[in-house]
């Protein structure tokens, strides 16, 4: 194909690229751009030239060992629900904008701690983006049957394509100085590309199984065929399955911790919840993109046996070999697609924590303490811009330079070692309090220099044909150091070798570091925001501990350098309201301090943010077990806070209900006073109707002022109860007894021949007022003509139930458990008001309920209600 | 002869008001609840209405949307007489339509000047 014509689709590609990123930037609210499928699909920013050409490599020399790279994530990604979930709910709070800076702030703002972890990130990452541009560059020569790559610059159409996306990053990465804010244009676009990469994918491995091939079946008898192919396609043995367990295991880091996953994954969330989309729609892309892998690579043994072509580059020669161009160049173009997502979002991430995280906090610190805000929101931006063109050239050198003969594969599982060693300090720092940042560096250069010795020195002489012994008899003849069998250990081939050794000696240096020195009061008061971030979330700015002077005017300034006039002002005024702290107030507190910095560090970093709002505030020293102890007060305040509205509102609906009770019977008892005290005249039967009703009215009040007080001493636990061994038969007895009047005027017998006797622990009076309230309630609501009422006893297992029968018309279903709440009173109660307060139920619920009973309404056929308690046999 | 409607449940309250404006020459009618209240009120057409809020059934408030949706009864005054007395409480009554909320405990001279008052306009 021509290259010319290979030029300008890649043109018209880009540019389509660029139109989306530049709608969806324009539209950000668009739900076309806000839903959580864009938002899985931008994770699959994981799925690189690698997957595209190097997958199928690897499946065509090692078999199914390639499959490794995608188990990993597969099994971890269930698990975000709760440790994604977390890990964006600490980013989101803290306005986290990059790994370096997760790290950093975790382990108490250490500024050294997030250069170390930019450091790791770029020397593992650029050559990995050496490795995107090296696909692109040899598919594009392959495709336009170029053999050999140019040696002029000038002539290779890579390095123009990297600048364009060093352009696309820059332009579309650097619209906010917030870093922390989301980047949609970059976002939609890395999604389209998503499905563009994976449907051309699943286009040429339908192709070759289908069309080259009679599907999997003939594809597979084909390939049994061929040497090798046996050894290929099994785990091997024990050392084999070390070795496949430790590959899977560094990329289930390597999907959480790779500079370009941390940054679709967490930092451009934009709602938890699509977290719930992720963890089975990610995982069926990943398994999706890999069912051809296999068939693809046997398919390129197959009809390449014998001949001379790079496994990488089977997925792009096998339509060639057959003349089907145009499907050579979807091939192509979606490893294309693959690449360019890779570099634009390892770029941006890359670039904030180089700004953020190294340059800032080291060199332009002292002139933005002295800038205007213009002047610094643009150096940030900048900075930033340069940072990502400097990278990608840097990658494009790299490439250039190195002759990067290894498989796409190995410089990438390379990559995902070096990015491994952070791993400890991560999950450590999201797990474990005592972890501290001295261990945390530690750590991370152990782990890191293992690696370079198992890993890049053998790889990079070998690259460059230096010929050297020391590889084949270790570091100064010492054969226990020889980096390929590390103390003579040589089940492991090198990759999973330097990931157990590297992993193995990172944490305990970790582990042992922490154990062994006492961390810095800030380190830990970090530790515990994070550790336990779902118990602080809910403090905000109040889960900072910090003690020492500053002023209000002095931070607005550090503020205003950053953010602007207007932006400052706004952002204080949210905070004065959400504390409720007086705007008047010369003397900042620790929540504002910590407000502020969250402010900044999105703009330049964690490390930088504290520097500089610390510049204004003179902080003393604390000590550790004060942080503790201060942190765990201001939670319990918190916590009893909320209790305390709670209660403070059921208190006011109850006294609402208290006092319109109250109020009843009084205006009962004053107007007929009145109308008494006014009226001569008034007959005498009247007058002694009316005192009457003023005396009844008067003994209602007194009633439900007992009420009341009873039912407040029996929820406070004030009154002890009685306890001792009685008689429930006895107790019935009495009750019916105090009835006795009320039964006799209603014409109501009462039915005892169900009770038997038994003894057991519990205070007589309480238990008979429970007893008593029933057995009125009963008579009250039982049939007007033939009401009966009936109590029975009934043993049931380790309990007695005691249950009270009437056979009036029952209990609305609606009623049957609010009966027990206190004043509840039924929609359907019959036009006479039943005498009582309202709170007779709700007593006796208590009483039964401090004697470790139940007690709960039901109906019953034909016609009634019953009322059941229950009280414990053996009550210890 | 004006015609005064008592809606309350509680049957002393109820007594005590019969009395007062038998005296002061009202036709007194008398319901329990809300549904007893709208169908006296359809029935005789009282000049007054003395509403009670908390009521089993059918509330107060029920009863004075009924009567202001009626072509009929939206010109009855009405007096809410209520031991409810939160903020709330009164203005949705008035919101609702009520000449005037008085709340319990009353005084019973000041309630027969209102009444009086209110039926002059």
């Amino acid at each position: 194909m021509s290259s010319f014509l290979v030029i300008f689709i890649i043109i018209a590609y880009l540019a389509l690229i660029f139109y989306v990123a530049y709608w969806a930037e324009k539209n950000s609210k668009s739900k076309w751009v806000n839903n959580p499928y864009v938002y899985t699909l931008s994770l699959a920013v994981y799925c690189t030239a690698w997957t595209y050409y190097g997958s199928v490599g690897l499946a065509a020399t090692s078999g199914l060992q390639f499959l490794t790279i995608y188990i990993g994530p597969i099994i971890i990604i269930p698990s975000w629900i709760i440790l994604m979930k977390k890990i964006i709910r600490i980013s989101k709070g803290n306005k986290i904008s990059s790994l370096a800076d997760f790290i950093s702030l975790r382990y108490g703002n250490d500024r050294f701690l997030g250069a170390l972890v930019t450091v790791v990130c770029i020397l593992a990452i650029v050559p990995y983006i050496s490795l995107q541009l090296k696909a692109i560059s040899e598919t594009f020569n392959v495709i336009t049957n170029h053999n050999i790559a140019t040696d002029y610059i000038i002539n290779d159409t890579t390095f123009y394509i990297a600048i364009l996306l060093a352009i696309f990053a820059a332009f579309f990465g650097t619209q906010h100085t917030d870093a922390s804010e989301r980047h949609k244009g970059i976002i939609t676009a890395v999604a389209l590309e998503s499905i563009i990469k994976l449907v051309f994918f699943l286009v040429i491995g339908v192709y070759v199984t289908f069309y080259l091939f009679n599907g999997p079946a003939d594809v597979y008898d084909k390939a049994s065929g061929l040497p090798n192919f046996k050894i290929q396609q099994s785990i091997d043995g024990l050392e084999g399955g070390f070795n496949w367990f430790l590959l899977s295991f560094v990329s289930m880091i390597a999907i959480m911790l790779l500079p370009r996953q941390f940054q679709v994954t967490v930092v451009e969330n934009d709602r938890e919840k699509y977290l719930k989309k992720v963890i089975w729609l990610f995982p069926l892309y990943l398994l999706l993109f890999n069912i051809f892998v296999i068939f693809i690579a046997w398919g390129g043994n197959i009809i390449f046996e014998n001949q001379e072509v790079d496994a990488d580059l089977f997925t792009l020669m096998l339509p060639l070999n057959n003349n089907h161009e145009f499907l050579a160049l979807l091939v192509f173009l979606g490893g294309f697609s693959a690449a360019i997502s890779m570099v634009v979002i390892s770029t941006l991430a890359l670039s904030t924590m180089l700004s953020n995280n190294l340059i800032i906090p080291y060199g332009f610190l002292r002139k933005f303490s002295e800038g205007e805000s213009e002047e610094n929101t643009g150096s940030i931006k900048k900075i930033r811009r340069i940072a990502i063109f400097s990278l990608i050239i840097i990658a494009y050198f790299f490439y250039k330079s190195f002759t990067l003969d290894h498989s796409l594969v190995s410089i990438g599982l390379v990559s995902f070692v070096i990015i491994a060693q952070l791993a400890p300090s991560f999950f450590g720092g999201l797990f474990w309090r005592r972890g501290s940042s001295l261990g945390a560096k530690l750590g991370i250069i152990i782990g890191f220099i293992i690696t370079f010795y198992i890993l890049v020195v053998p790889f990079t002489i070998d690259s460059q044909s230096i010929s050297t012994s020391f590889v084949e008899e270790g570091l100064f003849g010492l054969s226990f150091l020889k980096p390929n069998e590390l103390f003579g250990l040589q089940i492991f081939e090198p990759v999973p070798s330097a990931v157990f050794w590297s992993l193995f000696f990172n944490t305990i240096v970790y582990v042992l570091v922490s154990v062994g020195i006492v961390s810095s009061y800030r380190e830990r008061n970090f530790a515990e925001m994070f550790v336990d971030s779902s118990k602080y979330a809910s403090l905000h700015e109040d889960a900072y501990v910090w003690k020492g002077e500053a002023y209000v005017s002095d931070i607005r300034k550090v503020l205003t350098r950053f953010l602007g006039e207007e932006r400052t002002e706004r952002a204080l005024n949210l905070f004065f309201m959400k504390y409720g702290v007086d705007k008047k107030n010369k003397l900042a507190d620790a929540r504002l301090v910590n407000f502020s910095e969250k402010l900044l560090t999105g703009s330049i970093g964690s490390a930088s943010a504290r520097i500089l709002i610390s510049s204004v505030a003179k902080e003393e020293e604390i000590s550790l077990t004060e942080v503790l102890s201060i942190l765990d007060e201001t939670r319990k305040t918190k916590e009893s806070n909320k209790e305390l509205k709670e209660r403070d509102k059921q208190k006011d609906e109850f006294l609402d209900t208290v006092s319109h009770e109250l109020k009843t019977p009084i205006t009962s008892i004053r107007a007929l006073s009145e109308i008494l005290l006014d009226n001569d005249d008034i007959e005498k039967a009247t007058k002694k109707q009316f005192l009457k009703s003023i005396l009844s009215e008067s003994k209602r009040i007194s009633r439900l002022i007992n009420n009341i007080l009873d039912l407040e001493k029996l929820a406070t636990g004030k009154e002890k109860l009685e306890l001792n061994q009685n008689s429930i038969k006895n107790t019935i007895q009495k009750s019916i007894d105090a009835v006795s009047q009320l039964s006799l005027t209603n014409g109501i017998k009462i039915n005892k021949e169900g009770v038997k006797d038994i003894e057991l622990i519990y205070d007589e009076d309480r238990i008979q007022q429970v007893i008593i309230n029933l057995l009125s309630n009963a008579i009250k609501f039982s049939n007007k003509e033939n009401g009966s009422v009936s109590v029975f006893t009934y043993i049931n297992q380790n309990k007695i139930e005691i249950s009270v029968e009437d056979n009036g018309k029952g209990i609305e279903v609606d009623d049957l458990v609010s009966i027990f709440d206190k004043f509840y009173q039924s929609k359907n109660q019959t036009i006479v008001k039943p005498e009582g307060s309202g709170l007779g139920l709700a007593i006796s619920k208590q009483i039964i309920e401090s004697h470790n009973g139940k007690i709960w309404a039901e109906n019953i056929k034909p016609q009634g209600a019953r009322l059941t308690f229950t009280l414990p046999l053996n009550t210890d | 002869m004006k015609k005064i409607l008592i809606v309350d449940d509680e049957p002393n309250i109820v007594m005590s008001l019969e009395y007062i404006f038998k005296k002061e020459n009202f036709e007194v009618f008398i319901a329990r609840d809300g549904a007893e209240a709208i169908e006296i009120a359809e029935n005789n057409i009282p000049d007054i209405i003395l509403l009670d809020i908390m009521m089993p059934k059918v509330d107060g408030y029920q009863v004075l949307n009924y009567l202001k949706s009626s072509e009929e009864l939206s010109d009855i005054r009405v007096i809410i007489l209520s031991a409810k007395n939160k903020i709330s409480d009164v203005e949705i009554g008035m919101q609702l339509g009520a000449n005037k909320y008085i709340s319990k405990p009353f005084s019973t001279k000041k309630l027969v000047k209102e009444v009086k008052e209110l039926l002059k306009k």
